[in-house]
């Protein structure tokens, strides 16, 4: 990797401060993602502002009957937490499905959420749960924030300091993991809100969506069958070695039948 | 039995130094002075290099030197092999030098060395090198590289073939044929596989001005094949003034004994610059460098009687040998692929042709099984579809055709002489530990879960204990395949022994230990085993062919032998007997019919302060080397049984069930037999249902070219193995011994795809390619069912 500037500030604000004063600065949460995109000298970042030491970013509370969750808080944290597998087990669940141990104890909810990769997990989540990204900035709506591959509607400076997940009537989630990455080739995030019901799928498109159709059918009928028979057009669809976009078409439907039989 | 003795799970030796990090690999060494290498590579993968600007590179900070194709002075890394074409013409050999001049041919190819006082200086310089390149057409499909018309990797080599061979009676065969009442017919691809080691390779190349010796550290199986071929052929050193170690290194399974670029180039540097070079691949590099494994297109056919009983077998294969000749890459298609096409059949005729083809490819070379996985693979799936096509039981036919316990030695129709083996034996093992009988119970309870379930099995042999040399020198070896062992007794009675044979995982410290202090009853803990360093051990071919403990295990028992007859002189002299009475057991010295006895420590102690000896007749010491060729390959054997579970909707398979009953000859340490089956069974898996090494058809791009793309088996992608040996003795070696390194993964990738098949065969699937990917699962599946729903 090429040479950088390294900085722990102790506050968002400070980090907000250092982000806006340098010219190529970059966070660094987990660095899961980040450091090996340094490493392969994809990325030549003037300086890294480490959240790590930043208190206020991290842990998770139970919040006007959801649950928020801080930006620097690990997906470990967010597997094991009893709040979060009382009142959202499905995300527990997902976070448990993440890569390996060793990038679930270092890889964080708001590193994710703002990469946006396409195979990510946690967007399914932000995006069938109807969360709400709190930034130093502003709170943007899930159905507002993932704008493309890699692209989100965080401006320069920005940081993701929380996320705030209200709590559904019943949610699940269901991953066709890559067999080489493990990341997801389809992950299907279905939820039963209030607000009617909401389902978001992962590692199919360029970022995660929901899906109308998909929605439709849970509507009418809340059961795993009601969407495993529904066949999804394959337009528009990531094609890759692992899958082509028929292939995840099938698949879309076949996980959002599992995760509503997961659902609880 | 002893509680460490052969035959005993004795725990393994080297486990303690690698579980706690104390193990030494070629990165942990550091010399004074040490500089680093990193390697411009092309990003191409068939190019011209029309200029290379390092004007800007050269005043980088902390740069010492950059050389390029054009300072490279010495000679290019040999083929250890010679195959001739059907023509009598030998194969094409095309220059393969360290540093490329001209031209690159394949992505990852070698275009300049840039050393520096620290790696990332030596990357951060390379960066500023400037290649103008004028890109050429490439040719990556092994399938097409022969047809008119592609774009041609040596001007030398027409149509881009290297060789092509054959083997067989093909009038024989074709008589076969005419007579035949049915011949089925396969067309099968073995897929590359990119081997990945844990350790990534590395060199150290270092200079002693004083001494003008050059010292590689080097992640090599074969320390001495390394000195042989980079001092004789490509650097001009003689051994005398070249040592090469290979210290601990992190596995292998094949691709660690080719002579590698890095390896020359470290060591010429270093004496170019009078300092220390280190080189070490980053996983990238691995997946483009180190040579990869398969790789073949073949055609097969099987002519049968009315019975099924197979009268002749015909192949054809196209194998793809990458851009350069990899060290042993000539041998691997031929010798080691076609001569195991009887498999453990009495198939009376068989004709096979194998054209080897250049591609702007990564090289091919052994990979683990290295040749007899792809006869395996092709024979299994052959006589499964042979069984189908005459409605005959998959096992009724095999057991048809087995070679019967009676015929060994066996002289198969090519080339090979099997000299034991009981492949029903085996076999009726297998069936039994697998309950192959209640498969179908089985399967119909699959059926209410909404799951496909199948069973498959493969019955193969293959040939290890590579080698003896004057069969292969005949057959276009370039080197003997003997190995060496020494027996160093110290005064004390504890023992060194040195085995030219070299451990990276295998465990040798353990069994070679075990196999020493059983034969000269001492304890194992008075046992230490070396290897790797080409200043401490006599001579040595190596590690690869299941060859270790057939081979060098066999070179010991010889050394054991004279050390046991001189000290047998040594204690005559103490006991005043006859030489012929003394017997030796358990560690003692006795004379037979009385209770006269000397210790094994005393007879050491004499041999080094031989006080009262027999100076006139016998040299002081304790001390022994010998050489042991074998007289013959060994033939391991046996049978996989595969059980997987398919779920129609994902089109994932999983494996429920494996059972391997292996025939290894004499099994030393149990448990690390029953690891190296695991490993090998482990990686066919791999083979079968995971590993795919994929290049772009047009760019020649590595498609797979990390961890995230190529799949690499993990244990949850595995099942629980049964694992069971049922041994025949090697006849022609003095331990009996007939090899368990590639076993596993010679026998399992047909059981997996049969099973596959098995589990689809309801819906009218007759065909998948390795790996069955869930996608390719999938697709078979849709497919087929498109096909009933269109009837
Ligand atoms: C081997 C491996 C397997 C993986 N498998 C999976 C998987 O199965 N599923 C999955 O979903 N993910 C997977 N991941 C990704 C991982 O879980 C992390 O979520 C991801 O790497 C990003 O989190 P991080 O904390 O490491 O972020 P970093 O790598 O530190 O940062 C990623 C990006 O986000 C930016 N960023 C970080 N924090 C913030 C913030 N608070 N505000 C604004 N911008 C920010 C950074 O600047 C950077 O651009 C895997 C990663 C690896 C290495």
């Amino acid at each position: 990797m090429h040479d950088f500037g390294y900085h722990r500030p102790a506050s968002a604000a400070d980090a907000a401060g250092l982000l806006a004063g340098k010219n190529e600065a970059k966070i660094v949460a987990g660095g899961m993602t980040l450091i090996p995109t340094l490493k392969q000298r994809l990325a030549q970042p003037s300086d890294l502002i480490d959240l790590g030491g930043i208190a206020e970013l991290k842990g998770i509370k139970v919040e006007s009957g959801g649950i928020t969750i801080g930006a620097m808080t690990t997906h470990a944290d967010v597997e094991r937490s009893t709040d979060v597998r009382k009142t959202i087990p499905a995300l527990a669940v997902l976070a448990s499905g993440i890569g390996d141990p060793l990038v679930r104890n270092r890889g964080t909810m708001g590193g994710s959420v703002a990469n946006s990769d396409p195979a990510a997990d946690y967007p399914a989540a932000v995006l069938g749960l109807g969360a709400t990204v709190r930034t130093n900035k502003r709170e943007i709506k899930a159905d507002d924030f993932f704008k493309g591959m890699f692209e989100t509607a965080l401006q320069d400076g920005e940081i993701i300091t929380a996320i705030h997940f209200p709590k559904p009537e019943k949610a699940g989630y269901s991953k066709f993991a890559n067999p080489a990455s493990r990341y997801a080739i389809v992950g299907v995030f279905v939820a039963r809100t209030s607000g009617g019901i909401r389902v978001a799928v992962t590692g199919a498109g360029p970022c995660a969506y929901r899906s109308k159709e998909l929605e439709g059918a849970l509507s009418a009928n809340f059961t795993p069958d009601a969407v495993k028979a529904v066949k999804l057009s394959a337009d528009g669809l990531n094609s890759d070695l692992h899958a082509t976009a028929e292939y995840r078409a099938h698949l879309i439907s076949v996980m959002a039948s599992r995760a509503v039989a997961a659902a609880s | 039995m002893t509680a460490t003795g052969i035959g005993a799970s004795v725990k393994r030796k080297e486990d303690y130094r690698f579980l706690t990090g104390q193990g030494s690999y070629t990165d942990d060494i550091n010399r004074h002075g040490q500089v680093y290498a990193y390697i411009l590579r092309s990003p191409h993968a068939h190019a011209e290099i029309a200029k290379i600007d390092t004007s800007a590179a050269e005043s980088a900070p902390g740069v010492i030197a950059i050389f390029t194709g054009a300072d490279y002075d010495k000679g290019g890394l040999p083929a250890g092999w010679q195959i001739h074409s059907k023509d009598g013409s030998p194969m094409i050999e095309p220059p393969h030098l360290p540093l490329c001049k001209d031209r690159v041919r394949h992505v990852g190819d070698q275009v300049a060395l840039v050393i520096a006082e620290t790696y990332a200086q030596a990357k951060d310089a390379a960066e500023q090198i400037d290649v103008t390149y004028k890109e050429l057409p490439a040719i990556i499909s092994t399938a097409d590289a022969d047809k008119p018309g592609k774009p041609q990797v040596w001007a030398d080599a027409k149509n881009n073939t290297c060789f092509d061979w054959h083997l067989g009676d093909k009038a024989a065969t074709d008589a076969a044929f005419a007579k035949a009442h049915h011949v089925t017919k396969i067309d099968l691809v073995n897929q590359r596989l990119v081997p990945n080691a844990m350790e990534p390779r590395a060199a150290v190349g270092d200079y002693d001005r004083a001494t003008g010796e050059y010292t590689l550290y080097t992640t090599s199986q074969n320390p001495h094949v390394i000195r042989l071929l980079m001092g004789a052929f490509v650097l001009q050193i003689p051994e005398h003034k070249l040592r090469v170690v290979a210290p601990d290194v992190g596995g292998g399974f094949g691709s660690k004994i080719f002579h590698y670029a890095e390896e020359a180039l470290v060591t010429w540097a270093a004496g170019k610059l009078r300092r220390p070079v280190k080189w070490t691949a980053e996983r990238g590099e691995s997946f483009l460098t180190d040579a990869q494994g398969r790789d073949h297109v073949s055609h097969a056919e099987l002519a049968m009687d009315k019975d099924g009983k197979f009268l002749g077998l015909r192949v054809s294969t196209v194998a793809n040998m990458g851009a350069y000749l990899s060290t042993f890459a000539p041998c691997v298609p031929t010798y080691l692929y076609a001569t195991l096409l009887a498999g453990v059949y009495t198939t009376p005729a068989i004709y096979a042709e194998v054209k080897a083809v250049f591609t702007n490819t990564v090289v091919v070379d052994a990979y683990r099984g290295a040749g007899r996985p792809e006869a395996t693979y092709l024979l299994e799936r052959l006589v499964d579809k042979a069984a189908r096509e005459m409605k005959m039981d998959r096992v009724e036919i095999r057991r048809k055709n087995f070679i019967p316990r009676d015929a060994f030695p066996y002289q198969t129709p090519v080339a090979l002489q099997y000299d034991s083996g009981d492949y029903f034996a085996t076999l009726e093992a297998a069936l039994k530990a697998s309950d192959w009988a209640g498969f179908e119970s089985r399967r119909a309870d699959a059926k209410k879960r909404g799951k496909l379930r199948g069973i498959g099995i493969s019955t193969y042999i293959e040939a290890c204990g590579i080698a003896p040399s004057a069969v292969v020198g005949s057959l276009g070896a370039r080197a003997g395949l003997y190995e060496c062992g020494s027996i160093r007794v110290h005064p004390t009675g504890s023992v060194t022994v040195f085995t030219g044979t070299h451990s990276h995982g295998q465990g040798h410290e353990t069994t070679f230990s075990q196999l020493v202090s059983d034969t000269l009853g001492i304890p194992i803990e008075n046992v230490e085993v070396s290897h790797g360093d080409t200043n401490k051990i006599p001579f040595g071919m190596g590690t690869y062919g299941s060859r270790s403990l057939a081979v060098g295990g066999s070179a010991l028992v010889k050394a054991m032998d004279k050390i046991v007859a001189k000290a047998k002189r040594i204690a005559a002299h103490l006991m005043e007997a006859s030489v012929a009475d003394v017997e030796f057991k358990n560690g003692t010295f006795t004379v037979a019919g009385t209770d006269k006895n000397v210790p094994w420590g005393t007879v050491a102690l004499t041999a080094y302060v031989p006080h009262n000896y027999p100076i006139t007749e016998l040299e002081p010491g304790l001390e022994e080397t010998a050489f042991y060729d074998p007289l013959n390959f060994t033939y391991p054997g046996g049978c996989h049984i595969c059980e997987v579970e398919v779920d129609p909707d994902t089109g994932v398979t999983q494996i429920v069930n494996f059972t391997a009953v292996d025939d290894i000859g004499r099994v030393i340490n149990p448990m690390i037999v029953e690891g190296q089956v695991h490993g090998g069974v482990a990686q066919g898996i791999g083979q079968a249902l995971l590993e795919n090494c994929v290049y772009d058809e047009e760019s020649g791009q590595l498609l797979t070219g990390s961890l995230m793309d190529y799949c690499m088996p993990r244990a949850d992608d595995l099942p629980n193995f049964k694992v069971a040996t049922q041994s025949t003795m090697c006849t022609h070696n003095p331990l009996g011994a007939k090899g368990v390194g590639e076993v596993g993964a010679i026998g399992s990738p047909p059981a997996v795809i049969n099973a596959v098949l098995d589990a689809l065969s309801p819906l009218g699937v007759e065909d998948i390619s390795m790996p069955a990917t869930p996608l390719k699962v999938w697709q078979a599946i849709h497919s087929a069912s498109a096909k009933v729903a269109a009837e």
